[in-house]
């Protein structure tokens, strides 16, 4: 039984071979430990590179945007959502994507790895089935792989890929066992001082290099609003009202797009959730429309419509 | 919108939304004393505001 890995390269370079596709967008090992990176495969001699771990955590459908070329791209649940977004939203064509499809194990979250191993440096996580060995210097511990699975991940409802054109390895487990709604939308039932005190906590660290906006397969704008001049939506300061807003109509323009693929949160350098505001969007989304962002290629997203019975119920009357 | 800027806790009150057709002159006119007062109700605004004064002049204010 051939690895992951070994499947991955030889799908790859059979594609690259054949001239089926132009490139094979994947993971390669990253530079630092727990950070694999965005890898694209154009000879198969490339393609070797290749491989899949539980830190293949950047969202893979953001590099297909604008592609001329026909490409391959290494797709788990979110991803394909993602890619049926990007479809629907036109920003790629389905003919020129080659979808090889893997069930997701759930992604593993750095900062929850280094966090239960205070002041020590981790040198190399090696996955096991249900455990990872966590290696440095003076250090090799197991840790159960649940316990360090990032948080989207917990509550994931679709780790199956939604389309794919080939798929690698067997479909799986299809939710990551959490409730979404018991955590979707921590400050609901908070008062309104308090919702903003956690606020306040949750973003007040942002440094606002937009690692969160660059990862995020749904922020394609030619212009962000945050880099526009004429007119300044969005001050430039590190005020907390501008880092704020930048963040609020961050979240915002994910509304009904959202997978919830945590790369927002994995690619931020200081560990901010932000998915405490995109989940609350993705929920009241789910409530009001019942609609989940990627599911079904022929479903009408619900920020694209106008119903004339919407009940504007908060609308002056 | 609404509901994203009242769950990062703006006071429920402070935003308001409506819609007014450019030839509703008295319908605007209504609903800007409306709004005018119900926020006027809510006091200063203190949370998502940007004080720009320079540190003498908050000191003074404060």
């Amino acid at each position: 039984m051939p690895t992951t890995n070994e499947q991955i390269r030889t799908t790859a370079k059979k594609l690259l071979e054949e001239k089926t596709v132009d490139c094979v967008i994947g993971y390669k090992k990253g530079t630092v430990p727990m950070r694999e990176q965005p890898f694209f495969a154009y000879t198969p001699e490339q393609a070797d590179e290749l491989i899949w771990s539980g830190f293949c955590t950047n969202n893979l459908a953001n590099f297909l945007i604008g592609r001329k070329d026909k490409v391959a791209v290494i797709a788990q649940g979110c991803v394909s959502r993602n890619i049926v977004g990007l479809i629907q939203e036109k920003q790629i064509r389905r003919d020129q994507v080659y979808i090889i499809g893997l069930h997701s194990p759930g992604m593993l979250d750095h900062w929850k790895i280094q966090a239960r191993f205070p002041n020590k440096r981790i040198d190399q996580v090696v996955e096991e089935d249900d455990q990872i060995l966590v290696k440095g210097p003076g250090l090799e511990e197991q840790v159960p792989r649940k316990d360090v699975r990032r948080d989207n991940c917990l509550t994931c409802v679709q780790r199956n890929p939604v389309i794919y054109d080939q798929l690698i390895g067997e479909p799986g487990q299809e939710t990551g066992g959490g409730n979404i709604d018991k955590v979707a939308a921590p400050w609901e039932q908070l008062s309104s001082d308090e919702r903003w005190q956690k606020f306040e906590q949750s973003f007040k660290d942002c440094i606002r290099c937009y690692a969160c906006r660059d990862a995020c397969p749904l922020c394609y704008c030619n212009e962000c609003f945050v880099d526009e001049s004429h007119p300044q939506w969005c001050g430039k300061t590190q005020e907390e009202a501008d880092v704020f807003t930048f963040h609020i109509l961050r979240a915002f323009h994910c509304a009904g797009r959202c997978t919830d693929c945590g790369a927002c949160e994995s690619a931020c350098p200081v560990g901010i959730k932000m998915r405490r505001l995109t989940s609350k969007i993705e929920k009241d989304i789910r409530d009001m429309y019942g609609y989940q962002a990627g599911m079904d290629m022929e479903a009408t997203p619900p920020l694209s419509v106008y119903q004339p019975n919407d009940p504007e119920d908060f609308m002056l009357k | 919108m609404k509901n994203l800027l009242e769950y990062i806790g703006l006071e429920p009150g402070r935003l308001h939304f409506s819609w007014i057709s450019s030839a509703e002159a008295g319908r605007f006119q209504a609903k800007a004393t409306e709004v005018v007062e119900a926020v006027r109700a809510q006091g200063p605004a203190k949370r998502l505001i940007k004080d720009i004064r320079p540190d003498w002049l908050k000191a003074d204010a404060a």
